[in-house]
Formats: structure tokens, C-alpha cells, sequence
């Protein structure tokens, strides 16, 4: 099958700078894929070339198998829902929606009933009459996706349209996105900086970073099994730690963070040699907390120490655990109450696998 | 503290009362009256509405006061078509400096007084000036080329004369629409024409009235560029009630003149807001 949407060592040059390296990439039909990556990464960039705003410098970009190059943006089968949504002020939401299909020529008759269907299926009859300004934020947004799905794209674009919203708001939009894309079935090629946006809704991910792919796959590949230590670091919450390898035993190594502190852990990647320099990452979940050492005998890291800090967050609180050597380790709390007494000062012991530790050779 | 506000308020408005009373009120009630007397015998006026009459009942008139209101629309939507794509130029697609270069290029021909500057225009245009030259060397023209006095000369001062006070507001209107709008309307299908009528005109309407209201009136009211471009002849309505005013001393008439290109103005401002379907509010907030 043709992937809806392919990207072949896609390059994009800005004067002196390479914001888009090689970047290859495609989607299966019917997906959601999401770029995620830090601001001034180049995912823009990627969005804006696919849409036809920017040429590339070199490589190609192909939908459903047609070679997009030198295709103006109002000739290419993709549509955008841009950062602010850019809705025509001037027009009221039927006339925002019928936009398109007025600009491909459809009778009006047609173009009144494609309205009308759009509008139902977004959940929003009847709003056809109103203006933009009078809309919410979580209804513009809708309003926005069917402006764009009522033209049938086989692509369609979305940059970070959730950034504007408020909290609450967003992680309901996050849901109802997911459920729109299934509603519709079309490919959704989504940017975010927003991880969290990323590996809710997203079949595949890539993360990006300095204009090259780090590393795509699933949330759970990217969040369990991250390749490189960015991906490690950007996607979820880690402890991190610099350290040098002291021992390789086939596939797990053991590490001594600057302070001192012995770590054992799975090597990721390029094989580390002995006396390298590397980086550890830790989830904070991935480590148990106990109050005596038995609990912890299944771990091969073990370690003791005080509680420097609470930081409570209902279901995600966490305790800051100062190690021997002085090391501050993040924990998550366990939700199941035996915990709950627990006060700054108090001795504890935490445990983890090794096999929950990653750790990469350090660059440069 | 409640008078003490009020007396702030009363003395910051003082200022412009004044401005408006003793600038704007008393002279035009003073118009109007002098517009409404009628002179009988020597000293003598009576109350009448004969100075009037006398305007709807010289054809001349008529004719001159028909001529600026048509010349004057012209003016203002050749100026229109003009700096429309100029303003567009220096809101959306100039960057920094360019654009603040372009920005004062268009102020530039404003630090010379408008005399001079139609001066200017008339060394160019005259029989032996620089374009009349240029076309007898090039072998267009057999002998020296009268561009002056004519209407076409006018319509170029005119244009010239008002280019900035239609720039300006249509590059602040363009400069508030948000490029992503513009790039939605190409992504959803549109072409450069449609996204021009269905987008950038209606977000810029308001510039676009302003700003001709502003240039009409100019135009409309201007004496010395019709004047001196057009020669003796130009028939624009100004150059009646200058003559009624200062040559013939005839300020009933000339005040009466005065009051029907104030009505003028009016009724055509009007009409453009009703036709167009802005309010002052809007095209002037």
C-alpha cells in the first residue's frame, strides 16, 4: 500500500543553516503521526514544506505516490489547521467552512449540505449562522478541523493547535482529536513541543531535534525504549545523571555518576567501552521505595538514603531521596497509602532494575 | 476627590471646546448667516435665499461644482488602485528595515511644502520641460508638448498630493491581518485573485474607506494644486469661492459656495459609509 504522505531525505536550507537535514520519513493511511520536538527544531519547517509554503532545498515529498514538488499550496490534496487556527474573521462559520468548496467550484446547493454534514459530525449543528468571535476556543478548533475535513484532504495538517487553550480544555481537545481522526479516517500529520499531546493521540512518533529525526515509533517505543539520550531526556520525566562506564558485562553495564554513586544499568545503543563517559536516565516510577532492605532484594540497584524533599501532586506526587553520597534521586510515590505518612527527614530505601536504566554514550 | 476629578476633566476637555467653538462653530454659523443675507442697497441686506439660487441658477456653477465632485471621486480611487498594492508591499511582504525604508520614502515628498512640490511638477510637464524634451529627443514628438492645464495634469497632482493619506491607514489595516489567514485562504484552494476579494479587501475595508474619506475631502478641498496645474481655466469649485471671497468681494455668494461643498462632502461621505456598509466608528476608531 502507498503511504498517504512520504518524506525522502528531505533537506531545507535557511541562509547558513540547515533547519531540516535529511529527514525520511512516511505514513500509513488513515494514522496519526506526530512530530514532536522543542521549539526551533525544524518541525515547522517540515509542516510548511509538506503544505507547500516552503520548497525545499532537496529531496522529495510524495502524497498517495505524486511527487509534490513545484506544486503551488492551493493545488496540493493536504490542508493545514494552522497555530491560531487562522479562521476568516470577515466570514461567519458556514462561510468559513464553505470556503473551499466554493474556491473548487461546487453548486451552492452542495456546498450548503457538505456544511450542514461537517457541522453535525463535529458536533455543532446549527452554528453555521454565527461569527468566529462569538465561538469558544474548544468550538473555533472545531470549526478550524472542519474547514479543512469537509474538503476531503488526504493529509492533513495540524500545528500545534492545542497551544492556545487552557489546560483543562486542551486535554479534552486531546481526546476528542484522537476521536475526530477516527471519525474522519484521514491522515492526521501533527507538530506539537507538547509531549504529552504527542503520545496520547499519535500512532507513530518522531521526535526531532536540530533539524534530524531522532528517532520515530510508538509512545511506548519511544517512552520505554528511547535510541538516543535526547529522545531519553525530552520524552517523559527522567532523573539524569553524567557518569563513567567502570565495568561491561555483556549487555548491562555499571556506571559511577560524578558524585560516586554505583549504578547498574542496560546499555542502549552504540556498546560502551570501559571508561567512557555516558549519560543515565531514570523514570522516576520505574523505582521502588521501601522501608527495609528486604523488599528490594529482586533489584540489582539498591540504595539508601533520607527524604530531602515532598513534592506533592495528588496522583503524581514524588519524594526527592538524598542518597550516601549526596545525589538527589526523584521518586514517585506509590499511590496505595503506605506511604502517605511519610515526612521530610524520614529514612528510606529505594531499589530499581537495572533493566528500567538506559544510558548512552555522551556526545561530543 | 469626586470635584477635584470632575475639575481635571473640565479643564483637560477646556482645550478642545475651545478648538471646536472658536475654530469650527463660530465661523460656520458666522458662514452660515453671512450665506443667508442678502444685499438690497448700499449697507442694506435683507434675510433671503438668494445667494442660492443664484448657484442652482447658473449652469457655470452647476457645472464646476459637478466637475470637482467627479474629479474628485477619480482621484480618490485612482490613488485607491495606486497605493493599494503599495501598501500591501510595505505591510506584508517588506521586512524590517526595507520597510521602514519604503515608509519613509512615501513621507519624504511631505517635507516640501505642497508649492513647491507642484512647481515640481510643473517643470516637468511644461512646454519646455523635462518631459516635453525628452520626447522630441526620443522622436515622438515633432515639436514641444503643452502638458500642463489640462485635466490629466490635475489628476496627477491630485494623486500625488493625497498618495500618503491613503498609505497610511491600508498599511495599519493590512498590517493587523495575520499572515496565517492569508496562507489559510491558498491552503483551502484559493487563488491569488480570490484570497485579494474574499480576504485581504473585506479585512482592509475599513483602511479603505478611511482613507479615501480622508483623500476625497482633500481633493475636493484642494486650491492649489487644480490651480496651478490646471491653468486659470480648471474650473474646480475652490478656485469659485476664492474669486467670490477675495476678487469679485462678494462673501454672501462665496460663503453660500462654501456651504454647498460642505454639503457636498457630506452627502457623498455619506453614501460611500451607507454603500459600503462601514460606520465612522469603525473606519475612524
Amino acid at each position: 500500500m502507498t503511504p498517504d504522505l512520504e518524506c525522502r531525505t528531505l533537506c531545507k536550507r535557511f541562509g547558513d543553516t540547515l533547519a531540516v537535514q535529511d529527514v525520511s520519513f512516511s505514513v500509513a493511511p488513515g494514522s496519526f503521526f506526530s512530530i514532536l520536538g522543542p521549539s526551533g527544531c525544524g518541525k515547522t519547517t517540515i509542516m510548511r514544506m509538506i503544505a507547500g509554503f516552503l520548497e525545499p532545498t532537496g529531496g522529495d515529498i510524495r502524497i498517495k505516490g505524486r511527487s509534490m514538488l513545484n506544486v503551488p499550496p492551493n493545488k496540493r490534496p493536504v490542508n493545514m489547521v494552522f497555530q491560531h487556527l487562522a479562521l476568516f474573521p470577515m466570514m461567519n462559520v458556514a462561510d468559513n467552512i464553505g470556503y473551499g468548496l466554493r474556491r473548487a467550484g461546487l453548486p451552492k446547493s452542495e456546498i450548503v449540505r457538505k456544511v450542514g454534514e461537517v457541522l453535525e459530525r463535529i458536533g455543532l449543528p446549527g452554528i453555521g449562522s454565527r461569527r468566529v468571535d462569538e465561538l469558544s476556543g474548544g468550538q473555533k478548533q472545531r470549526v478550524a478541523i472542519a474547514r479543512c475535513m469537509v474538503l476531503e484532504p488526504d493529509v492533513l495538517l495540524l500545528d500545534e493547535p492545542l497551544g492556545a487553550l487552557d489546560l483543562k480544555l486542551r486535554e479534552r481537545m486531546k481526546i476528542e482529536l484522537k476521536s475526530l481522526q477516527a471519525a474522519f479516517d484521514t491522515t492526521f500529520v501533527y507538530i506539537t513541543h507538547d509531549q504529552s499531546e504527542a503520545l496520547v493521540m499519535s500512532d507513530q512518533i518522531a521526535v526531532m531535534n536540530h533539524g534530524v529525526f531522532e528517532q520515530v515509533g510508538t509512545a511506548r517505543d519511544l517512552y520505554y525504549r528511547p535510541e538516543t539520550a535526547f529522545v531519553a531526556g525530552f520524552v517523559g520525566d527522567s532523573n539524569r545523571w553524567a557518569g563513567t562506564v567502570e565495568q561491561v558485562d555483556g549487555s548491562t553495564v555499571a556506571l559511577r555518576t560524578a558524585e560516586g554513586l554505583l549504578i547498574r544499568s542496560r546499555a542502549q545503543g552504540k556498546a560502551l567501552a570501559k571508561g567512557e563517559a555516558a549519560e543515565i536516565f531514570l523514570r522516576p516510577e520505574a523505582i521502588r521505595v521501601a522501608r527495609d532492605a528486604a523488599d528490594l532484594a529482586q533489584f540489582d540497584n539498591q540504595v539508601s538514603g533520607v527524604v530531602s524533599s515532598l513534592l506533592f501532586n495528588g496522583a503524581a506526587s514524588r519524594i526527592l531521596v538524598r542518597d550516601e553520597v549526596g545525589e538527589e534521586i526523584e521518586v514517585t510515590l506509590p499511590q496505595s497509602g503506605e506511604f502517605a505518612t511519610l515526612s521530610r527527614g524520614a529514612p528510606v530505601r529505594i531499589g530499581w532494575s537495572g533493566d528500567q536504566t538506559t544510558c548512552f554514550a555522551r556526545q561530543g | 476627590m469626586q470635584s477635584q476629578a470632575r475639575l481635571g476633566f473640565f479643564l483637560l476637555l477646556t482645550p478642545l471646546l475651545l478648538w471646536l467653538g472658536l475654530l469650527i462653530l463660530i465661523p460656520h454659523v458666522d458662514m452660515a448667516l453671512l450665506s443667508l443675507r442678502e444685499r438690497v442697497g448700499v449697507g442694506q441686506y435683507t434675510t433671503s435665499l438668494a445667494n442660492y439660487g443664484i448657484f442652482f441658477g447658473e449652469p457655470l456653477y452647476m457645472w464646476t461644482f459637478l466637475r470637482t465632485a467627479v474629479m474628485s471621486v477619480l482621484a480618490t480611487v485612482i490613488t485607491l488602485i495606486i497605493a493599494f498594492p503599495v501598501a500591501y508591499y510595505i505591510a506584508k511582504m517588506a521586512r524590517g528595515r526595507t520597510r521602514s525604508a519604503l515608509f519613509l520614502l512615501c513621507l519624504v515628498p511631505f517635507w516640501v511644502s505642497e508649492l513647491v512640490r507642484t512647481f515640481g511638477w510643473m517643470i516637468l510637464l511644461r512646454e519646455t520641460g523635462l518631459f516635453s524634451s525628452l520626447l522630441q529627443w526620443a522622436g515622438l514628438a515633432t515639436g514641444p508638448v503643452e502638458m500642463l492645464y489640462n485635466d490629466a495634469a490635475i489628476m496627477v497632482g491630485l494623486v500625488y498630493t493625497s498618495m500618503l493619506f491613503m498609505v497610511v491607514p491600508l498599511v495599519t489595516t493590512l498590517e493587523s491581518l495575520d499572515d496565517a489567514v492569508i496562507e489559510a485562504g491558498y491552503d483551502l484552494g484559493g487563488s491569488g485573485l480570490s484570497v485579494l476579494r474574499e480576504i485581504i479587501i473585506p479585512h482592509a475595508m475599513p483602511g479603505i474607506v478611511s482613507g479615501s474619506i480622508v483623500v476625497f475631502m482633500l481633493s475636493l478641498g484642494n486650491y492649489l494644486t487644480p490651480t496651478m496645474l490646471g491653468g486659470k481655466d480648471s474650473l474646480w469649485f475652490t478656485e469659485l469661492i476664492y474669486s467670490q471671497f477675495i476678487v469679485r468681494f462678494n462673501w454672501e455668494l462665496g460663503a453660500a459656495f462654501g456651504f454647498m461643498l460642505l454639503f457636498l462632502s457630506s452627502v457623498i461621505v455619506w453614501g460611500t459609509l451607507r454603500l459600503t456598509g462601514q460606520t465612522l466608528e469603525r473606519t475612524m476608531g
